[in-house]
């Protein structure tokens, strides 16, 4: 059973999944901090892959993918360096890209290294749906990849039924119409979405994220959704200290 | 998946052969579903043409002439036209693209316009038409850009734009197009997003292209009217994203006894590692949402081109160009900053018109490749004003 479906059987709620980029602030950093995600109470560890032209991402993030870069991350490196995930980390694991990147190392072999070090899902955001459907899904399924997909307030009721159809794992569900790292408290319109989507009943989990950043905007979050993410707060909180102390302190302040 | 390698317009997908496609994120989609669904209803609409080619007659100045360029012909023993897109309102081809997006946005009742802009003439067509249409519009230009082209910046200022500076990455044409993808997504409802090449997600690159053909619609014309007959042996233009290219190939597509032509900027020379040659240094993937070739390193990370011409400083190549350099439909030849630069000041001494540098590319193919008595129309895509600095620079004239 892939790790993620694992967890929401016996999780339902407040599901904390936290995410920082690969290579993030050293080269080396990547192994230690998951293990102190895990160790701190995380429920998922998300790992960006970095990439030169993150369209999706705001400035925190971007800063960390040419940071990384400029350390000397890649996907290969970065596969390399989790070979030893699996004597560290328990939880589940996701990567999160871009397309080119896994296009350059291959899609498949992509998969099947996933499968290899241990990775239970993957989140390309710019890789459509139906290119997806036509020639890479067989691949994932293969090796038990999830593929996690996005919805944003603008994704039609029909095409998130489409979505709930293809979903493995978890649905991302996007709080508002941004890139990742925008701040702001949660307003009567995402909350409207937020509700939309709960009568739903979808078949997938959700997750909530963007402009997810601490404790108030988690457990709100998480009225709706069977748990949220964090990004750019959690990249912002490694800028200024990035120990395994200060990493438990960050996530004992949110589930606390 | 059946690939009909010899049809060069987009397919229902958005794809020609394999490239093309809308690779973007979730939050992006519904922008460019609205776009997929609607541009072909309204821009084949007759109000919509009616006025569309009432501003490019009144307003741009269109037809521009196809010129016999006689000294020219006489060196390279040829008959050389010069399509003259320089003589456009703004001084390139650039403004066709705008008009025609102007008009769409308005159509789609959209309230704000963004663009991106490397050296800055897409800007000031986008500023311009903004300013015609009293939209509200902002430009992303990449900060160092924003350095070297001072004078364009200034006039989309004048032309009552927003300049916005890229700060991210290389703080160039690339880094401009990403913020103005997130722009988007983030203001996804009452904002049009006018890209100005044949690049980006589809619908964009067949957006662009057809408002772009209007120069090989004339040139077709033209030449009948010259010489008798439509075709020319050669369509010779410059390809940075390729949008005058597209333009100017797009009604000699399906005409394969009408030679296409890329000249594409070489930088110091594509066996360095300062060029923007894509096709030469190129590999496939995906770029600005769409599948096409473009310089990247062996894991996937896009790579800053050079160009001493801003305006084809670009990574990768629209999707229907990679599809004509796949397939063998166009001929690429890479330029470099010198032969270029040569050749813009040969056109200025034999036939007295200073091309822009970008232009300036596809005259110095003129010498790379066999053309005696043949037929030739080149893409005159721009005027040299904006480049004078860098003329100046060179020195050698």
């Amino acid at each position: 059973m892939n790790r993620i479906d694992e967890l929401f059987a016996r999780k339902k709620s407040g599901v904390l999944n936290i995410y920082f980029t690969a290579g993030y602030p050293r080269a080396d950093d990547t192994l230690r901090i998951a293990r102190a995600l895990e160790v701190a109470g995380t429920d998922i560890i998300e790992i960006g892959i970095p990439y030169s032209d993150p369209i999706a991402d705001g400035p925190t993030i971007q800063n960390s993918s040419e940071t990384a870069l400029e350390g000397g991350m890649s996907l290969k490196v970065l596969m390399n360096q989790l070979q030893e995930l699996r004597r560290y980390v328990k939880i589940p694991v996701i990567l999160m890209g871009y397309i080119n990147p896994i296009l350059q190392y291959g899609i498949e072999q992509f998969c099947v290294d996933c499968k290899d070090v241990g990775i239970d899902g993957v989140i390309l955001p710019d890789l459509p749906l139906q290119e997806y459907q036509e020639m890479y899904q067989v691949f994932f399924e293969q090796n038990d990849l999830f593929n996690i997909f996005l919805i944003t307030p603008q994704t039609s009721v029909v095409r998130i039924e489409k979505i709930d159809e293809y979903s493995k794992g978890f649905i991302y569900m996007v709080s508002s119409a941004s890139i990742t790292g925008a701040k702001q408290a949660v307003s009567d319109v995402q909350i409207d979405y937020f509700r939309r989507v709960q009568k739903m009943n979808l078949k997938t989990n959700k997750l909530i994220g963007f402009g997810i950043s601490n404790k108030e905007t988690f457990d709100n979050a998480c009225r709706f959704a069977q748990g949220a993410i964090i990004g750019s707060a959690f990249i912002n909180q490694l800028n200024q200290d990035a120990s395994d102390d200060a990493i438990r302190s960050f996530v004992s302040a949110i589930k606390d | 998946m059946g690939i009909n390698r010899q049809n060069y317009n987009v397919d229902a997908r958005g794809y020609y052969g394999k490239f093309g496609g809308a690779f973007v994120p979730e939050m992006l989609l519904p922008n460019v579903l609205e776009l997929q669904e609607n541009y072909l209803e309204i821009i084949h609409r007759p109000s919509f043409k009616k006025e569309f080619d009432y501003l490019l007659k009144d307003y741009v100045g269109r037809p521009t002439p196809l010129y016999l360029a006689q000294r020219l012909s006489q060196k390279y023993q040829s008959q050389i036209y010069l399509k003259r897109e320089d003589l456009c309102h703004t001084g390139a081809h650039k403004v066709n693209n705008t008009i025609g997006q102007i008009l769409l946005a308005k159509a789609l009742n959209k309230k704000k316009i963004i663009a991106e802009t490397g050296a800055g003439q897409h800007g000031v067509a986008t500023a311009t038409v903004c300013a015609l249409m009293g939209m509200e519009c902002i430009i992303y230009m990449g900060a160092v850009d924003m350095v070297r082209q001072r004078p364009n910046v200034e006039r989309m200022k004048i032309l009552g734009a927003e300049v916005r500076a890229a700060q991210s990455g290389s703080q160039t044409l690339k880094d401009a197009t990403n913020e103005a993808m997130r722009h988007w997504i983030n203001h996804p409802t009452d904002t049009h997003y006018i890209i100005g090449s044949v690049v980006g997600p589809h619908p964009y690159p067949d957006l662009v292209a057809r408002f772009q053909s209007v120069i090989s619609q004339e040139i077709k014309w033209q030449l009948k009217e010259q010489i008798g007959t439509e075709n020319p042996d050669m369509v010779i233009a410059c390809v940075g994203g390729g949008s005058n290219a597209a333009g100017a190939y797009y009604h000699y597509l399906d005409r394969p006894q009408v030679q296409l032509v890329a000249a594409e900027a070489a930088g110091l020379g594509v066996d360095t590692d300062k060029s923007a040659a894509t096709t030469f240094l190129g590999s496939e993937g995906v770029l600005h949402g769409s599948r096409t070739l473009l310089m990247q390193t062996a894991d996937g990370q896009v790579i800053e081109p050079y160009s001493i011409s801003a305006g084809l400083d670009y990574p990768g190549i629209g999707p229907i160009h990679a599809h004509l350099f796949d397939s063998g439909r166009a001929k690429f030849c890479a330029v470099t900053d010198e032969e270029a630069m040569l050749a813009g000041i040969e056109l200025s001494r034999l036939e007295g018109i200073i091309p822009a540098i970008e232009t300036a590319h596809a005259i110095a193919v003129l010498s790379k490749i066999a053309i005696k008595d043949k037929v030739v129309v080149i893409n005159l895509s721009g005027r040299g004003d904006k480049d004078l600095d860098t003329y100046i620079k060179w020195g050698k004239y």
